[in-house]
């Protein structure tokens, strides 16, 4: 069977090589090849001059909803969502229902993963249950396919677990994603403190309760050597203590989301259900601060926290509303907003959506290097369109960019070889 | 006033809303319906026909025994639902509750509800009126008319007024509510309380933090003392009641350093001793007893206007 695939006169754009120039990518049996001097059928050729030839794009901060909330988004669906964002491999988080915090689940989740549309990397979950209590099993899930251990959506609040959780993923090569949030500090809080929260008349989460976490898990850090890496930081006041805490040689990365660096907490507006997650969206000089730290290296990586939720967690009091939002199909378009405002530049973008996050968990991808497995991505930079309901691949429509103009999309996703999104046509058609 | 403004809304959601014309429209109306009040038989047909709801989904007494007396004396129909909104039931039950009043073809919701917000997620699922009796942190739009209204029966405007408001203002719908008013009726509010009871940049709301009540005092016009709520005592935010009836109480030497014709105000009900000494409700500067008759007058006046009052008079 021929499965050569030529991506013709595109802007291949490969960081980890440091390469930005128009030509053919090659690609044959699922891997990258050297281009040859063979003759090429018309059908083998996908014309993508004006568009970038990327690596394929890592989301390490999903939530895929199975097992336990299929009426979210399955493994199927979420990864048919991230395959139309153009990410070809995702991290998804362990808080399904049951918690992915040993070997069942996590062979569950990349048994189903076999068939899906893009690679899934289970997170396990640093403690039982994501108690905060007891240590789960790290050993058994790294044997079974997890990447990273973390509890997101839940703080871990002793500190001496957290130690312990540092010191043991360490020892089996995996790095803890921390959710950095003080939950007392939190407490009953549904959005950002600030002035919008004041105005609305609803109880606040102060930009303390991140910045007092994270700088306890630099500490922890600090004191174990262990890699640490930080979930969607939000504030301006976690920023500074990454950046010393880097500075000083601490073994840390961390993430931010879209929506931090694209709203602020002015979106919550009347009570809008779609722009309420954890943390926050903060203030604009919050917002100022996370672009900058893109732009200079304090974070390493643009994860979505992708968090599918219907109406029934949605449409009713904001206070009562579930936390988070998909972000899987509109994280290009805001990336790219990115560097259509000069925060960062189209090399930069890519290291932030998939070469740091390739190295950080440890996977392939993150590159374009001949050899290596086809995961490539093909992004027009000027593509108009706007996200319906109707027109989202996500199970859910939770999200505060749907019908609103947004410019930059992926035309051409390519996961292993396979074709797993495509907006153009082959040149024959 | 005379200024023939027209009065647009069809939802009384909060004070934020409404313009300082608005406000005033709505008290002129309120003291045209006050003498109904004072008649022997207390009832005008105004609103005859007309179905009002109440939905009280947090615990009140006096706010919907206002609003209920309204609006009979309007010659409305009442009907009260009352049920709990501190449940962690999903929301789809009040969208769902809200769809079956709906089907019922009523007039006016006026609604209380524990959860800031909770009236304009209403406001999206019902073609009828709705009147914010009340939601979570956030307003209390006819406490704060009321109380604009009875200031205004003392004072000329609210012009240059020095206001204080004593008390929880982060948890206080009121404070909230008074604060968007007596600023836009051109006020200086001052506000003063441990700062365990200030939100987040309250002066973003126009608003001057005192460090002392007796900074707040000092020169006032008006001191409103608002209720402790002893309930919520699980968060931390005071020490005990005793220590702050000794340092934030409004007492008779307290009240020396406001203007001689100072007004004291609550919107109730009262902890006697605690935020406010009984001498002090009791004398000679409270209008707290003015502030309730007002309420009907208010009440009847956002039933009436909302329901088009002015077109068809």
């Amino acid at each position: 069977m021929d499965s050569l695939i030529v991506l013709k006169n595109g802007r291949v754009l490969d960081p980890a090589a440091g390469r930005d120039e128009i030509a053919d990518l090659w690609i044959e049996d699922g891997r990258i090849i050297v281009p040859d001097s063979r003759p090429i059928a018309e059908q083998n050729c996908i014309d993508v001059s004006g568009f970038w030839v990327v690596p394929g794009l890592i989301d390490m901060h999903v939530h895929l909803r199975e097992p336990g909330e299929e009426y979210k988004e399955t493994i199927a669906t979420g990864t048919a969502a991230a395959a139309a964002g153009g990410f070809t491999a995702v991290a998804c988080m362990p808080n399904t229902k049951p918690v992915n915090d040993g070997s069942a689940v996590t062979r569950l989740i990349k048994e189903k993963s076999t068939s899906a549309s893009a690679h899934v990397y289970p997170v396990g979950a640093i403690s039982k249950n994501s108690d905060g209590v007891e240590l789960a099993e790290y050993g058994e899930m790294k044997a079974h396919g997890v990447a990273a251990v973390s509890d997101d959506g839940l703080p871990v609040m002793s500190a001496q677990l957290m130690r312990r959780a540092l010191e043991y993923a360490h020892s089996h090569g995996l790095p803890v994603i921390t959710h950095a949030e003080d939950a007392a500090l939190s407490k009953n809080g549904c959005m950002h403190e600030g002035v919008v929260s004041t105005r609305l008349g609803l109880p606040g989460i102060p930009a303390a309760a991140e910045a007092v976490m994270v700088c306890r898990d630099i500490a922890l850090a600090a004191l174990t050597g262990a890699h640490l890496h930080i979930a969607h930081v939000s504030t301006a006041a976690s920023i500074a203590h990454l950046r010393q805490a880097k500075r000083e040689g601490v073994p840390v990365s961390a993430e931010t989301a879209p929506h931090y660096f694209t709203l602020t907490d002015e979106a919550v507006a009347d009570y809008d259900t779609n722009a309420k997650m954890n943390p926050p969206l903060r203030s604009e000089a919050d917002r100022l601060e996370i672009r900058r730290a893109l732009s200079d290296g304090t974070l390493d990586v643009i994860a979505t926290d992708h968090a599918p939720h219907s109406v029934l967690e949605k449409e009713c009091e904001f206070e009562l509303a579930a936390n988070g939002i998909i972000g899987l199909e509109s994280a290009v378009s805001l990336g790219l907003a990115l560097v259509r405002d000069k925060v960062i530049n189209e090399t930069r973008l890519i290291e932030l959506m998939s070469v740091n996050p390739a190295r950080i968990l440890g996977v392939p991808g993150g590159s374009l290097a001949a050899g290596k497995q086809a995961d490539v991505t093909v992004i027009d930079p000027h593509h108009h369109f706007i996200l319906t309901e109707d027109t989202l691949v996500s199970k859910s429509a939770n999200s505060p960019f749907l019908h609103q103009p947004l410019t930059g999309r992926a035309v051409l996703t390519i996961c292993a070889g396979r074709i797993t999104h495509m907006l153009l046509q082959s040149m024959k058609g | 006033m005379t200024e023939p403004s027209i009065f647009i809304h069809k939802h009384i959601l909060g004070i934020k809303e409404l313009s300082p014309q608005d406000i005033h429209h709505i008290i002129t109306t309120a003291r045209s319906f006050r003498e109904i009040s004072n008649r022997p038989i207390k009832k005008v047909p105004t609103l005859r026909g007309k179905t009002v709801v109440n939905l009280f989904l947090e615990p009140s007494t006096r706010t919907r025994l206002s609003f209920e007396i309204a609006a009979k004396r309007m010659s409305a129909d009442t009907f009260n639902l009352s049920g709990s909104s501190s449940s962690t039931r999903k929301g789809e039950t009040l969208i769902d509750t809200a769809r079956n009043i709906q089907a019922m073809n009523p007039d006016v919701i006026i609604m209380r509800h524990g959860r800031s917000g909770a009236p304009h997620l209403l406001g999206r699922y019902v073609d009828c009126s709705i009147i914010n009796a009340g939601d979570g942190a956030h307003e209390h739009p006819s406490q704060a008319l009321l109380d604009a209204m009875t200031i205004l029966d003392h004072k000329q405007s609210l012009a240059g007024l020095k206001i204080a408001i004593v008390g929880d203002i982060a948890h206080s719908r009121v404070a909230h509510s008074n604060i968007f008013s007596f600023t836009k009726l051109g006020a200086q509010v001052c506000l003063a309380g441990p700062a365990t009871f200030m939100p987040a940049d309250i002066t973003s709301l126009g608003a001057h933090v005192c460090t002392s009540v007796g900074e707040a005092v000092t020169g006032a016009d008006v001191v409103m003392a608002l209720r402790i709520q002893i309930e919520r005592q699980h968060d931390p935010l005071i020490p005990s009641l005793r220590e702050y009836a000794v340092h934030y109480g409004i007492n008779r030497a307290l009240l020396k350093l406001a203007k001689p014709d100072v007004l004291v105000m609550h919107p109730g009900p009262i902890n006697r001793g605690v935020e406010m000494n009984p001498d002090v409700a009791d004398g000679p500067w409270s209008v707290i007893l003015d502030q309730v008759t007002n309420g009907v007058a208010v009440r009847m006046a956002l039933l009436y206007l909302v329901l088009g009052g002015d077109k068809s008079a």
